[in-house]
């Protein structure tokens, strides 16, 4: 999967010198325009709002306080706390319950697998919009409105990840599983030693993906929670925004403290990440 | 003992496999039946009944539809999520392109351009929207930029009320979205150009095609499969858009950038219509269809596949 991006056989040769100035130039600008939202951000969250309406960026008005202030006005902290819970769980059961499924369409034959895998794929046109009013309808009959349980659980289905999963495992050769059942492995054995272990690569993407996709996931979790300390990240920063409008200094605290994981993970994983999305809209071809 | 091929072998009768295939999908199976399976059911009824705060309250028929069709706000809501369909989509495409053609060249620094092109697309948008919310006011650095660029130029200039007027919410919320996924984009470009084989390039070369030429006639048919991905990709993404405007303008002002989504949500979650609220998510849904269909269809037109 790593031959996507590094082999590099569609690069022209190289580019005069005054061409590669223009370029880079060009390029330059590009990244202005990308990084700019984030320099603001990060600028404003470090001064008084004050100082920044009357664009005083001297440096004595830098300090941390913002954080601080952010903290004490908003339970970030709990935020935080829940959206760790929820990104967490989602990422490790969900890629568990893909992979199980994923292992049986891909490895194990039974009675109508195959029909019951196309009737997966179909409902993967289906808009979150459709299933978003029963779903929410469905958590209030379970009782689990405003709860851990209406943040995770319904997250831990998706027909894409056990779609993904299942494509990667037809590719691993069946004669694995064939000796090890020769030396009396069971099916369970074989999906936990020999399948999970030969798919790093594909669950480190699918990790990256899930996880982001869960912390940043706003709809669902503004649905189902109604109280204060069962807020996610999202919803609570949204909610800020309700009270503190243009308390930029705040709000701009609360965003950069909100992104930081993200783009933490994002930073360090970009190998993952960026070959796993070219590698999904490649499954366009 | 024959020997099998692996495709041959995974369709043998394994009659100790029966049970344990259903064991393993069982997990995933169970969410799926309740979580979409029944969801899709019961949204379809609900959109054909009355249902309120207090749940059922019998069969409406086509009434929600009906009432639909004659809901100004509803038709508005669609317009501006057309709106946000015909320029997010093709501009993102271009800008995308436009992207990855420059880093598809020999050049230093392209793992930095391009983590850097993709960073918004890992950022929460709801802190997007509220950085954007600062750099759109009125008196914001975006306004105070374009006036020294203009007035340096000596052209007069009226701040735009981005956020604040209906003939600029859209446009701010269209920003936003550039912003956001351009770099998406970019990447799987990125991916599909490095794909194109450089012997074409070179054969195209000798019959004397200038870059331009290349581009159009090399590239661009190479890269149409994933031009139509994307294509479609993008339109069932602006199709759902939501918290975009819902953070930045709530849909204001006057519903000038309400999304189809952001009005489900209200009609569910403020006005307690589920069932006005399912209906629409039912309409959103054969659009999405039809039009992915139409794509589809299209596509034979202008995608090129190479023949294997």
């Amino acid at each position: 999967m790593r031959g996507v991006i590094a082999s590099r056989s569609g690069a022209p040769t190289r580019l005069s010198l005054p061409a590669q100035v223009g370029l880079h130039t060009v390029l330059l600008l590009f990244s202005g325009v990308m990084l700019a939202p984030f320099l603001v951000m990060v600028v404003v969250s470090l001064i008084p709002n004050a100082a920044f309406l009357a664009r005083d960026f001297s440096p004595e008005n830098f300090s941390l306080q913002n954080y601080v202030r952010t903290f004490q006005v908003v339970p970030f902290g709990r935020y935080y706390f829940n959206s760790i819970v929820v990104s967490v769980s989602v990422t490790v059961l969900q890629i568990l319950i893909s992979s199980l499924a994923a292992f049986a369409f891909a490895r194990l034959r039974f009675r109508g697998r195959d029909a019951l895998f196309l009737f997966y794929l179909a409902t993967l046109m289906i808009p979150f919009p459709v299933t978003l009013i029963p779903n929410f309808l469905i958590i209030k009959a379970l009782g689990w409105y405003d709860t851990y349980w209406a943040l995770i659980v319904p997250g831990l289905f998706s027909v894409f990840s056990t779609f993904l999963l299942r494509q990667y495992y037809r590719g691993i050769p069946l004669d694995f599983d064939e000796a090890a059942r020769m030396d009396g492995a069971s099916s369970l054995r074989i999906w936990w030693q020999i399948i999970i272990p030969l798919s790093g690569p594909v669950l480190a993407t699918l990790a990256i993906f899930v996880f982001q996709g869960a912390w940043n996931d706003f709809l669902w979790p503004l649905v189902v929670t109604t109280s204060e300390h069962m807020r996610t990240i999202p919803v609570g920063l949204a909610a800020f925004v309700g009270q503190y409008s243009t308390a930029w200094d705040l709000l701009m605290a609360g965003s950069v403290i909100a992104l930081l994981p993200v783009l933490v993970i994002y930073i360090l994983g970009q190998k993952w990440f960026v070959e796993g999305i070219a590698l999904s809209g490649m499954g366009g071809r | 003992m024959t020997l099998h091929t692996p495709s041959r072998s995974l369709f043998r009768w394994r009659p100790d496999q029966q049970w344990e295939g259903y064991l393993f999908i069982l997990p995933s199976f169970l969410g799926f039946l309740i979580f979409i399976v029944l969801a899709v059911l019961m949204s379809l009824g609900i959109s054909f009944s009355t249902w309120g705060l207090t749940g059922f309250r019998g069969v409406a028929g086509l009434a929600n539809y009906q009432q639909l069709w004659r809901d100004p706000v509803f038709w508005q809501a669609f317009g501006n999520t057309a709106f946000y369909i015909v320029t997010i989509v093709p501009m993102q495409l271009a800008l995308g392109l436009t992207m990855a053609v420059g880093l598809n060249q020999a050049i230093r620094g392209v793992t930095l351009y391009r983590l850097i092109y993709f960073m918004p697309v890992v950022t929460t948008i709801v802190a997007g929207a509220i950085v954007f919310r600062l750099l759109l006011s009125t008196n914001g650095p975006v306004n105070q930029g374009l006036a020294a660029l203009l007035g340096a130029l000596d052209i007069p200039f009226t701040p735009p009320n981005w956020l604040g007027s209906s003939q600029f919410s859209k446009w701010s919320v269209v920003i936003l979205t550039l912003w956001k996924n351009t770099g998406f984009t970019m990447v799987v470009y990125l991916a599909a150009l490095q794909g194109v084989p450089k012997e074409l390039y070179d054969a195209a070369h000798t019959d004397g095609a200038n870059a331009w030429q290349r581009f159009r006639h090399v590239t661009l048919p190479l890269i149409s499969p994933t031009t139509f991905f994307l294509f479609v990709f993008q339109m069932i993404g602006a199709f759902q858009l939501f918290t975009e405007p819902f953070v930045m303008t709530q849909g204001g002002p006057a519903n000038s950038s309400l999304s189809v989504v952001q009005y489900i949500y209200l009609a569910a979650f403020r006005d307690i219509r589920m069932d006005k609220a399912a209906a629409m998510a039912w309409v959103l849904f054969v659009f999405i269809f039809a039009f992915t269909l139409l794509q589809n269809f299209m596509q034979k037109r202008w995608v090129y596949y190479e023949s294997e």
